[in-house]
Parts: structure tokens; sequence; C-alpha cells
């Protein structure tokens, strides 16, 4: 019963009949439409043509619509073509596709060198956007702030111990580890090219310095930003997506104080727990190092680091930390909040928010290196 | 009231136990839905409903029972033949499950263009056909789903489990969220396309005008089992206490009147 769809051509004295039989279904709508279209060309070659449908075994909307798209093709100057031996059961079908009018077009943007033009004055408007948004939220996150410190039964403890376990606690074995081989690279590498000179011990003053001053806090913040900014943004982006927040804010409560503050402040606890963890884990790293692969005894590893840095090198980098945690919670909290409906856009932002939040953090780690610099600690 | 096996049934479903860790959900199921009918499938909130329709389609595993759909054991058919089964059934989910990236022009064709190999003028063209009969204008073609309507959406959907003009349709609540207007006139459209595609229709559903309107049969699950099947007729003239309550309680009279 399933047969092969045909379309044969009859000659009937002065006019055509196309007959149509087999199975007119969507399988075998790639061979029906190559039909269709042959016989399209048919049209004003005869007075009449007609298409007999009355062999046809099964009929689906791809069938009915090529047979309907046929008769609007072979109807030519008031001569109408008509369709024959419709089965009751099909002719409703066929009464339905009927009213289906021309696909209207895809709105196609060619690529034009205005086009790109506009595409880059875009993206450098947007750039101002972006900094606009940052410090907007900053304000509403302290604002948002000042009214929980006049009144604290309002600030969110629980939420708050929570976000902290998910980004600092569970964030500890990755991150130690990661800064432990870190730090033994950073030695192996020192003492390595500083055996040259004979000066093995001057790798405790490498280790020391970049580690308590810079990679230390660095590295940890660009982990974080994308292990935590990322689910930050994912977590919004989706209450956004579903009208969660939409919902928080018809009940009266402000998301920026429900869900921002919370999640900003565990951050900016984390962050400096986390870098003061990770430099320590870099230090005994490095120094193990030493020890085992450069032969520097432990006391004298300790020693030399004692003279070597001071508590400065040290409170330098614990000042930068919760900064950059600053930044990338209002880096991620914005991108979160922008998530339109789709989930390419949740993608799109939870990208932005990573590279943004790494792009600030470093932009930050620049500004900290040149301010130090000026006041000469 | 007991099933037996007919010939010309679509789905037979025998025996089908679900469990989520220890919870039974389903415990010795069967069910027939027979050629070109519309089964109501009704059933108080979190009897599992929705937990039968996955299980017959496949995404939640059972314990124990056999699942036959267009005649083919689901379990020991091979991946090629049931491709082919799914080439043939469409699938209504509660929300719609419209690909979010994608317009309703992209997502009513993507099936279309991912098993047929026909031009983007005709998948155009179905694209717009299948848009009238589910009764929305050609015109949100380029639109995405968040920015449709609830019933908009619904009726997307719908064109999307028929884009390619399958035998079999899952509803799953099909109604919910619908004004009454709204929701009659998809009952309308069930039916038509019923009537026009000569389709199986499995529908769950908890709202009675659907039940009065568009079902040929009714089939209500409790404790894990199909506790009556039947016309609306049989259903009224139940016995049993959930049953009495839902088709002659004071919404159903409602309906009636």
């Amino acid at each position: 019963m399933d047969g092969n769809p045909t379309l044969e051509r009859i000659a009937k004295g002065n006019g055509l009949a196309l007959l149509a039989a087999g199975s007119w279904t969507a399988r075998f709508a790639p061979v029906l439409e190559a039909m269709v279209a042959d016989a399209e060309k048919l049209a004003g070659s005869r007075p009449n043509i007609f298409i007999d449908v009355s062999q046809v075994s099964r009929l689906d909307t791809f069938g009915a619509w090529l047979i309907e798209r046929l008769r609007r093709s072979l109807t030519r100057g008031g001569v109408e073509a008509q369709i024959a031996g419709l089965s009751a059961n099909y002719s409703t079908l066929v009464e339905e596709v009927r009213r289906v009018k021309p696909a209207p077009e895809v709105d196609s943007n060619p690529v034009t060198i205005s086009g790109m033009l506009e595409q880059v004055g875009r993206s450098v408007v947007g750039i101002g956007g972006t900094v606009v948004s940052l410090i907007d939220m900053l304000g509403a996150v302290l604002a948002a702030w000042f009214r929980v410190l006049i009144r604290p039964r309002s600030f969110r403890l629980t939420s708050t111990i929570h976000h902290l376990e998910q980004v600092c606690w569970r964030a500890v074995p990755i991150i130690v580890l990661i800064t432990f081989l870190i730090g033994c690279i950073i030695a192996q590498q020192g003492i390595f090219h500083f055996r040259q000179f004979g000066a093995d011990i001057f790798v405790v003053d490498m280790l020391g310095v970049l580690v308590l001053r810079e990679i230390g806090v660095l590295l940890v913040a660009i982990m974080v930003a994308g292990r935590s900014g990322s689910a930050y943004t994912a977590e919004l982006g989706s209450m956004k997506m579903r009208e969660e927040i939409d919902a928080l804010r018809t009940m009266g409560f402000d998301p920026i104080e429900v869900l921002v503050l919370p999640r900003m402040l565990a951050l900016v606890l984390a962050l400096p727990i986390l870098a003061f963890l990770g430099a320590m884990a870099s230090l005994y790293g490095g120094g193990l190092v030493a020890w085992l692969y450069g032969g520097v005894e432990p006391e004298a590893f300790l020693l030399r680091l004692r003279d070597a840095i001071s508590i400065n090198h040290f409170i330098v980098g614990m000042i930068k930390a919760p900064v950059m945690a600053a930044v990338i919670g209002i880096v991620a909290c914005v991108e979160g909040l922008a998530v339109q409906g789709s989930a390419e856009s949740l993608g799109q932002h939870t990208t932005s928010s990573v590279v943004k939040g790494i792009f600030f953090v470093i932009v930050m780690d620049g500004v900290f290196a040149i301010f130090f610099a000026s006041i000469g600690i | 009231m007991a099933l037996q096996p007919q010939s010309d049934a679509i789905i037979r479903v025998r025996d089908i136990t679900v469990q989520f860790g220890k919870t039974r959900i389903l415990d010795g199921l069967n069910l027939d839905v027979k050629r070109g009918e519309i089964l109501g499938f009704v059933g108080p909130s979190g009897a599992g409903k929705s937990v039968l329709t996955r299980t017959i389609i496949g995404l939640v595993p059972k314990v124990a029972g056999r699942i036959e759909v267009f005649g083919v054991d689901l379990d020991a058919a091979d991946t090629a033949t049931r491709r082919g089964v799914e080439r043939r059934w469409g699938i209504l989910f509660q929300q719609g499950a419209l690909f979010s990236s994608l317009t309703v022009r992209q997502n009513i064709q993507f099936p279309v263009r991912e098993y047929l190999r026909v031009s983007q003028r005709l998948l155009d063209e179905i694209m717009v056909a299948k848009l009238v009969m589910v009764g929305l204008k050609p015109e949100v073609a380029d639109r995405y789903p968040s920015e449709l309507s609830g019933g908009m959406i619904k009726r997307v959907a719908l064109a999307r489990a028929l884009a390619l003009d399958p035998e079999l349709v899952f509803l799953d609540e099909p109604t919910s969220g619908l004004d009454p207007i709204g929701a009659g006139d998809f009952d309308e459209l069930v039916r038509t396309l019923q009537r026009t595609l000569g389709l199986t229709v499995f529908m769950v559903t908890h709202d009675l005008d659907s039940l009065y309107t568009a079902c040929d049969r009714i089939a209500v699950l409790g404790n894990g089992k199909i506790i009556a099947a039947g016309s609306i007729a049989d259903m009224k003239a139940s016995k049993h206490p959930w049953l009495n309550q839902y088709f002659n309680g004071k919404r159903a009279r409602a309906v009636v009147v």
C-alpha cells in the first residue's frame, strides 16, 4: 500500500491529465518535490490541465501542499488547474493547505562595509555602556550594603554562609593544588637559571616576592573568576530567564539585596582567604623543590625568606584581594542580570562574565602596581 | 473495562513498573491506545501521568514490562528501528520545550531539515502550512520563543510536534495555562487535526472540557495502575470514589450545564 509515488502524464484531447499515485507523504518528500518541480514546467503548454489524485494511497501535509503548489503553478491566464478524484477523507487536508500563503522572506542582512563599520561603532559604544553598568551595579550594591547596616535584620546571613561555602571552602582543594604546583615550577625554573651564576639561594627572594605580591593573588583571582564568577552569572541568568527575579521584585524584595549582596560579600571574604592559602601553598611547593632539587635546606630557606621579604609584600597582596573580588563579583552579577530569554544568551553572558572578570582583574593589578610604586612600598 | 489486546493498538503497554529510588510510581500498568483515537489520560496530581508518557517515549527507564509502539518492541528494537519509530511520533511537552535560541521558523523546520533532504523553499512552505494549521499567522515565524505568549508557545510546540506529519502525537497538558476560550480552540484544533491527518492522540490532561469535547476514550491512572478506561459515560457511571468526585463534582457539573 505504501508504493513509491508517481506522477504520470496522460494526454486527453488538447488537455493533459497528471495522474498522481502511490504514497504522497513526508518520507518521499525529496522525490515528490523533484517530480512536482518537473511538472510545473508544463504550465501554459496546454489549454487545460487537471491533476488526478484518485490513485493516491496516502496523503499528508507534505503531499497535499505539493499538489496544491502544482495546482497554483499550473493555473495560468484565467484557466484554473483542477484537482480531481479527491477522496473525502483527504479533502479537508487539501482545504487546509489552500489557506497557506507564500512564506514570508527571511530578513537577511548582507555583509557590507558600512555594516561592518556600524558593528565596530556599536562595540565601542558598548564598552562605555559596560563601564556605566558596572559603576551602576557598584552603586546599587553599596546602597544595599548601607541599608543593611541601618537595618541589620534584613541581612541574609544564611545565604551569605551558603555562598561562602560554595566559593571559599569548596574551592580550597583546587586552589591549593594549583598554587602549590605553580610554586614548584617557579622554584625549579629559578634554580635552573640562577645556578649558572652560582646564585641558587636567590630563588628564595624571587619566590617570596613573586608569590606574595603578584602571582599568588592574581592567579587565585583568575581561578575564582573562572570558577565562581561564571557560576554567579549562570545562576542569576537562569533565574532571570525563568522570571524568578521579577517574582522577587513584585514581592517587594530588592534583587540586589537578596541575591547580589550575599554573593558579593561571600566573594570579598573568600578571595583574601584563598589568596593567603594559595600563597602559603606556593611557598611550600617552592621550598620543597628548592630543598629536593636545589639542595637548599629548609632552615636556610626560611632564614633567607625572612631577610628577603618584608611584611609589606604580604600586605600589598592582601589589600589587592578584596578589591579584585569585588570586581569579579560586580562583573558576574551585571552579566547575570543582563541575560535575555534564550539559552544562547545565557552562554554568551557567562563567557563574557569570565573574560571581562579576568580582564578587569589584570587591569586592577596594573593600577595597584603603579599606585604602590608611587607611594614607594 | 478490562483491556483486551487489540490488533489495531498503536501503543501497547504491558506490566510496566517504574520506580524512583524506593517509591514505586507505576506498578504493573497495562494500557492500549487504538489507531485513530484521542485518548484522554487523567489522574490525581503526582499519580505519574507524565511519568508514563515519558516512559513510553523512552525518557524514563522502567524496571519491568514491555512497550510496543506501531507494533515495535522498543526495548528489543535496534537503533535504526527506534529512529524510525521516533520519526513517526510527535511530542508536545508541558512547557513547550521550544529551542530558545532558534526562531519559530527554525524550531518547526528543525526536525524536517534533519530527516528530509528538501529545498529551503519547501521547508518554508511547510512551516507556513503548519503555522496556519495550528491557527497562527505566518508573521510570527521570525520571532524567538521568549517573544511569544503562553498560548502561542503551545501552538508553535504543536506545530513542531506535527512537523514531520507523525501518526501519533503525545500531548502533555496541552491546555494548561490557557484561558478557557483558548483551551476550547485548542481542543477543537486537536480534533480537526485528528480528522484531517488521521492522527492518534495520547493526551495527558486535567481539563474536563477537553475530556468532554476532544477525547474519544478516557483512561484513569491511580495507585500506579489504570483504574478505569472507557467513554465519558462509563466514567460518570463508575463507583470509584475518586472518579465519582472527579466526574460528578461541582466543576464537572458546571461543564455539563
